[in-house]
């Protein structure tokens, strides 16, 4: 099976011999790394090629690798339902210029997952229809999933430290 | 004009009413259509709190008349931040609140989160644990569809089929509390295999459950499938087309209901499913009435399946015996050293995963569960991400939608079974 998804990979590496910088395998997941600019056209190419048929966007997922640069990742999972092989594309955006073609042209799919790694990540998606906030309240400031964005934790209240706590407590806004 | 400033989404604190309510308006163009700003057509608001949205799921509704003309899903109620969460415990901490993410498909999810865990850090599973987690997984399959069943047929006006579903649900999760001690938040599935062996009582129960589901499955398609009632309110309604589904990433029943083969257990097979014989039901119209028929049907082949695994249920250890990553049983520690140190190591730092990334996906009562998990070397996940299939599915709707009536939408939404648990969380 991994032979086969190489062999994809190499295709796709072919094709776009400057987007495609790195192919990787770890425990017979196969996963090609894009350069940003190219992502549409390579999903394009990964959707409509007869040999790939990726028709199916499975998963779309951010990931933050603070302090590293690029600071940003975006996982796309395709699964093609003609040939049952899966492949994952990769990509990064540094830190300071946080923007990713979006890929709602080529799935539609794709919109709520853009949206959410938005919400999480702060990564912007340059052509997205609808991008705003999708789990979080749409005045949130900050980006939650990113690495420098501390846990928080909410303070027990017990009768003796209520009027503290209360203070402390954030509040929507009216 | 039924319209709440503040209920509108993005609305900003403004003093007059009128200036707001045309603020508020102005945010939602190229999301409504014109008419709207006319006041031709309505908006109106739809949940958080409404029964039939089967939780806390959000609708902002265009109405013309009682026809909808678009139809904005807002989700984010049940936002728990799972994710961060569990990037702040040990892989052995953070299996927990996998359960409480779909509330309806406990045990799936703890599989999920193990075969991710497994495969990153190369664990092995004994075949007695994968084939108790067939059963358990296809147990929640049925007691979910059940839950489904009985609130979708509610929502349709068919009150007495609640009771029945949660009366069969209930032996499901008798089971899971023998085998568990939690008759939801079971825990039972743990890296590396399950959390213990059957007990005895379980068995026969399963054996008695095994003879009784069939006939109540039986009767409850008696009930509804030539039922007039059910029929107008289901055929034709919310039909999505086969390549609409595929392109919005809709997998699961809904997928299936729309004539896709497209079964994770058939496709790529984890945990042993492709031991079992079973058939994928597929529906042809792709409206609410065949999403009803395939999740009907996939309770019996659920029950083929724990028919199939239970009689050939291997014997041997029910959990890895690869102590770098399993605790050792309890009664090894009063009498092995290395019993001693490696509970210690596992309790106080956990065990290592190493560095990469994988992506598992099963097959959830909903439709694909997937888990995208990246190791750093470290005890803790780096990052992990649920790719769940109710967040997923619930993007088509507004879609989908477009056209009917408002008591449609209704259907429509229990057709797709949505966990907002799940969805959020």
């Amino acid at each position: 099976m991994s032979d086969h998804l190489m062999s994809i990979a190499s295709k796709i590496k072919e094709r776009f011999p400057e987007a495609v910088t790195d192919i990787r395998e770890f425990r017979g997941e196969v996963t090609v790394v894009v350069e940003r600019q190219a992502i549409v056209e390579v999903a394009t190419f990964c959707r409509d090629d007869d040999d790939l048929r990726f028709n199916l966007l499975s998963s779309l997922s951010g990931v933050d690798y603070w302090p590293e640069e690029p600071r940003f990742a975006v996982n796309y999972v395709l699964y093609s339902l003609d040939h049952n092989h899966t492949i994952r594309l990769k990509t990064y955006a540094p830190g300071n210029d946080a923007v990713v073609p979006s890929v709602t042209g080529v799935w539609k799919g794709a919109n709520w997952p853009e949206r959410e790694v938005w919400d999480m990540f702060g990564v912007k998606f340059e052509g997205h229809p609808d991008l705003r906030r999708i789990l979080l309240p749409y005045d949130w400031t900050g980006h939650p999933l990113r690495k420098d964005y501390p846990l928080g934790h909410e303070e027990v209240q017990f009768s003796f430290n209520y009027e503290r706590v209360q203070s402390r407590k954030p509040h929507p806004k009216e | 004009m039924t319209l709440s400033s503040k209920d509108l989404i993005q609305a900003s604190p403004i003093e007059s009413d009128q200036e707001t309510l045309e603020i508020a308006l102005e945010q939602l163009r190229g999301r409504v259509s014109d008419r709207a700003f006319t006041g031709e057509t309505m908006l109106l608001n739809m949940g958080p709190q409404h029964p039939s949205t089967h939780g806390v799921l959000r609708l902002l509704l265009e109405l013309d008349g009682e026809t909808i003309v678009n139809c904005l899903p807002d989700i984010g109620y049940l936002h728990t931040g799972i994710e961060k969460s569990m990037e702040a415990q040990r892989y052995e901490q953070a299996l927990v609140m996998t359960d409480r993410m779909d509330y309806l498909n406990n045990l799936g999810n703890n599989l999920a989160y193990c075969l991710a865990v497994e495969k990153l850090c190369e664990l092995d599973v004994p075949p007695r644990a994968q084939y108790i987690r067939v059963i358990m997984a296809e147990l929640q399959r049925i007691a979910s569809h059940l839950v489904w069943l009985g609130t979708h047929v509610l929502d349709l006006g068919a009150t007495s089929l609640l009771l029945y579903a949660f009366r069969e649900r209930e032996h499901i999760l008798d089971m899971f509390e023998m085998v568990s001690g939690q008759r939801m938040m079971g825990n039972y599935i743990r890296p590396g295999g399950i959390w213990r062996d059957l007990t005895d009582d379980f068995i026969p129960a399963l054996r008695r459950f095994l003879d009784y589901m069939p006939g109540k499955i039986d009767d409850y398609e008696r009930l509804l499938n030539e039922n007039p009632f059910f029929i107008d309110r289901t055929k034709g309604i919310g039909v999505i087309p086969p390549e609409v589904a595929i392109d919005w990433s809709l997998t699961g029943p809904a997928l299936r209901g729309s004539g896709v083969n497209f079964d994770i257990r058939k496709a790529i097979p984890y945990s042993s499913y492709d031991h079992f014989e079973f058939d994928v039901p597929l529906g042809t119209n792709g409206d609410v009435y065949d999403r009803y028929r395939v999740r009907i049907e996939e309770m019996r082949q659920s029950l083929r399946i724990i028919h199939q695994a239970l009689d050939n249920l291997p014997g041997g250890p029910f959990r890895s015996t690869n102590r770098k990553f399993v605790p050792p049983p309890r009664s090894e520690l009063g009498h092995s050293m290395e019993a001693v140190i490696h509970h210690f190591k596992l309790w106080t730092e956990g065990f290592k995963a190493p560095k990469g990334e994988v992506y598992v996906r099963v097959e959830s009562p909903r439709g694909e569960l997937g888990v995208y998990l990246v190791g750093d070397g470290g005890p803790r996940p780096y990052r992990i991400h649920f790719r769940t299939p109710s967040f997923m599915n619930l993007q088509s709707l507004g879609v989908v939608a477009q056209g009917h009536m408002v008591a449609d939408l209704v259907a429509i939404i229990g057709s797709v079974d949505i966990v907002l648990g799940d969805c959020d969380r």
